[in-house]
């Protein structure tokens, strides 16, 4: 029962995480500290909403797949219908595929509240899309873990643009019987004289760029990398450089999650990067293999509900809001889709009572090792303004040039 | 008996007589449409020549405009003005020269290896078969089609797989033959039509004539079927070329034009260069038909 479960939400992940890695999801830069208003843009002057009023009887939700269940993909799975009942507001869902998909539902104007990632946020936030959100207003808002507040990614100069909904890293798998010692470090894939020439994989996606960017951040500081999704031309340069040569001794690169389960139970991959969910799929296989975030920490991502500025059922909306991150519903949601849950009291409400610890949901020092991901712009990211760094589009470019 | 030759034309005169002065509109519509041929053909072929139209050429067209277009990488938002810059970048830069030199590569390995698997295949069905056993080979051929793309690509995957039954790894080699395999039904089947319509006694005089077997396939069976294994190449070939499914599966690390172009709308969001890129296999598959054209197989399909 367990292992079917396990698999639907495996699923449910794959479609949605694997349109994050499309998409690109989470995000945030680095430090923390510099909000992306110091980095190049002003948001419009926008206001939150002061007082909750009564509900309009429905609310439109653009959501990853997984992110609202009614109870369709399995009866057991239900946070919807609870909603509706303890709200009276009817949830018609929009799932999205990526989060470039996300921005252009919200920009019909036709939707209340949408589950973005990181990019996708900080572009809602830019045009004037989504709304900041006045938290007061969300009770449950309280208990969301501090490391998860007022992020860069869900912010902008200290004022909140949405509640966070959960977040997870992006680790690093081997195969116990192939890989010894035990691999505590990124080296494993990115050195060019590594053991493992041709069994080892990497995720296909220009965010991965990244990966190799925190790399270089530990090994290289020279380089002065602050933040791996904030690169100008020498770093962007570097981090290319390093995944040109990484190429020769990759295996196969896995954009998808079945993928990368096989090719880890049949030992065709023996390293690589992966999710949680993913090791424990393959754990629950029998395959030897153990998964772990280096010594340099590693990539992650991190989603934020947020409210249009022109929603037509606000207070349908933040009901929702309150009610996606309450205890109970972030358990169902976190565990069905398999991350870390916001709610630091969602731990008590899981059936799998060691699910937290799995997902590492407390563990603050964890994450902030975890650098979540962001879609790079021209403005860098990490404060500085005498360069200019390179976007989203140029790293497309790259990885196809990686890829060769 | 005058009145029994009388009694079968009673009826049917009243109705004669009467149906010419209140014909229903159906009725009329009927006459009118059996009188003028032309508006009849204009009325049936309006809806294709619609889609064709509209759907079909209107869908090339937008994407060749927008390849003309750029987006703005923050909001990613289009902006409509002019600029060779997409072209530029896909003919300057050297890696997309080499992910469509390989995409063409795969493709034509693909059509050569149906080719060569596909006409004996063909043949058999066409020429040795019983009727009845020719019936169950079209079943056979048919069958796979109706199984998923992706559960098909994915056996590939567990068969190739180091520990699977193959075992040969993933890359470049192992593509051409998962997609040799999922468009082999696309290279029997008009093989198979073209040979059908082939006479026997051509063969059988090309024997009492005293050609042997290789002479009779080069001079009689490879001219006459010549233009069904370029109708099925077509198939091969473009569903190759624009494939970029099979090679995320079992292509390990490498990279076809497909996915340049998924990569930069999924990812992304660059529609524009998207669309340059996705001009480079229509303009492959132009050069290809062309070329097939001044053969002369088309005149014959």
């Amino acid at each position: 029962m367990r292992s079917t479960r396990l698999v639907i939400a495996t699923a449910a992940l794959a479609l949605a995480a694997a349109a994050c890695g499309g998409g690109s999801t989470g995000g945030s830069t680095s430090g923390g500290t510099t909000a992306p208003g110091h980095s190049g843009f002003t948001p419009p002057k926008l206001e939150a909403l002061k007082s909750l009023g009564a509900g309009e009887g429905q609310v439109n939700l653009v959501a990853w797949a997984g992110y609202a269940e009614d109870g369709s993909n399995d009866p057991k799975v239900d946070w919807v219908h609870p909603f509706e009942q303890a709200s009276g507001c009817k949830v018609n869902t929009k799932t999205a595929g990526t989060s470039d998909e996300m921005v252009n539902l919200m920009k019909t104007g036709e939707y209340d509240a949408v589950s973005a990632s990181g990019d996708a946020s900080l572009r809602l936030i830019a045009s004037g899309t989504a709304a900041p959100v006045n938290t007061d207003l969300v009770p449950n808002y309280k208990n969301v873990f501090q490391g998860l507040k007022l992020k860069p990614w869900n912010s902008v100069g200290g004022v909140a643009y949405g509640v966070p909904h959960g977040r997870g890293a992006n680790l690093l798998m081997w195969r116990t019987d192939k890989v010894t010692p035990a691999p505590d470090s990124w080296s494993v894939v990115f050195d060019p004289a590594s053991p493992y020439k041709g069994k080892l994989t990497a995720y296909d996606s220009p965010i991965y760029i990244a990966d190799a960017a925190l790399y270089l951040m530990a090994t290289k500081p020279e380089l002065g990398i602050k933040d791996p999704y904030a690169l100008d031309d020498k770093q962007f340069q570097a981090a290319v450089d390093l995944l040109k040569q990484q190429k020769q001794n990759i295996g196969e690169y896995w954009s998808d999650y079945t993928k990368a389960v096989q090719s880890f139970k049949s030992g065709d991959t023996v390293a690589g990067t992966t999710w949680q969910v993913i090791a424990n799929l393959v754990k629950a296989d029998k395959a030897p293999v153990e998964a772990a975030l280096p010594k340099e920490g590693s990539t992650g991502w991190s989603d934020t509900w947020m409210v249009a500025a022109k929603a037509k059922h606000p207070n349908c909306a933040y009901k929702w809001l309150d009610w996606i991150i309450s205890p109970k519903a972030n358990a169902q949601v976190a565990e069905w889709f398999g991350e870390a849950p916001s709610n630091s009291e969602a731990c008590a409400q899981t059936s799998d009572k060691g699910f937290c610890d799995t997902y590492h949901a407390t563990d603050e020092t964890y994450f902030s090792k975890v650098h979540f991901w962001t879609t790079p712009i021209a403005q860098c990211l990490d404060g500085r303004t005498d360069v200019k760094c390179k976007d989203y589009s140029e790293w497309t470019r790259a990885w196809t040039e990686i890829k060769g | 008996m005058g009145s029994a030759s009388g009694t079968p034309a009673a009826p049917a005169s009243p109705t004669g007589r009467t149906a010419p002065v209140r014909p229903g509109p159906r009725r009329r519509v009927a006459a009118a449409l059996h009188r003028h041929a032309g508006v009849r053909l204009s009325l049936l072929l309006s809806a294709p020549l619609a889609w064709l139209g509209v759907a079909y050429l209107g869908a090339l067209a937008a994407l060749f405009v927008t390849a003309f277009w750029s987006t703005d990488s923050f909001t990613g938002d289009l902006v409509r003005t002019f600029t060779w810059a997409n072209f530029h970048d896909v003919v300057t830069i050297e890696v997309y020269r080499t992910v469509a030199l390989r995409s063409l590569g795969v493709a034509a390995a693909v059509t050569l290896i149906d080719m060569v698997i596909a006409f004996p295949m063909a043949f058999a069905m066409a020429k040795v078969a019983s009727p009845r056993a020719q019936r169950w080979l079209v079943i056979a051929v048919l069958t796979p089609l109706w199984a998923s793309y992706l559960v098909k690509a994915y056996a590939w995957r567990v068969m190739l797989s180091s520990d699977g039954l193959l075992g040969w790894g993933y890359g470049l080699t192992a593509t051409v033959l998962t997609l040799s395999y999922l468009w082999l039904p696309y290279m029997i089947l008009p093989i198979y039509a073209g040979l059908e319509r082939l006479p026997d006694s051509l063969l059988d005089a090309a024997g009492d004539l005293g050609a042997r077997g290789w002479r009779t396939f080069r001079t009689v069976v490879w001219p006459l079927t010549f233009p069904a294994i370029v109708a099925g190449s077509v198939f091969t070939f473009s569903l190759s070329l624009g494939d970029y499914i099979a090679v995320k599966i079992v292509g390990g690390k490498s990279q076809l034009i497909g996915n340049v172009v998924y990569d930069n709308i999924g990812a992304a969001n660059n529609l524009p260069f998207a669309a340059a890129v996705a001009t480079i296999p229509v303009v492959i598959m132009l050069v290809y038909l062309a070329a097939v054209r001044r053969t002369g197989a088309l005149e014959n399909l």
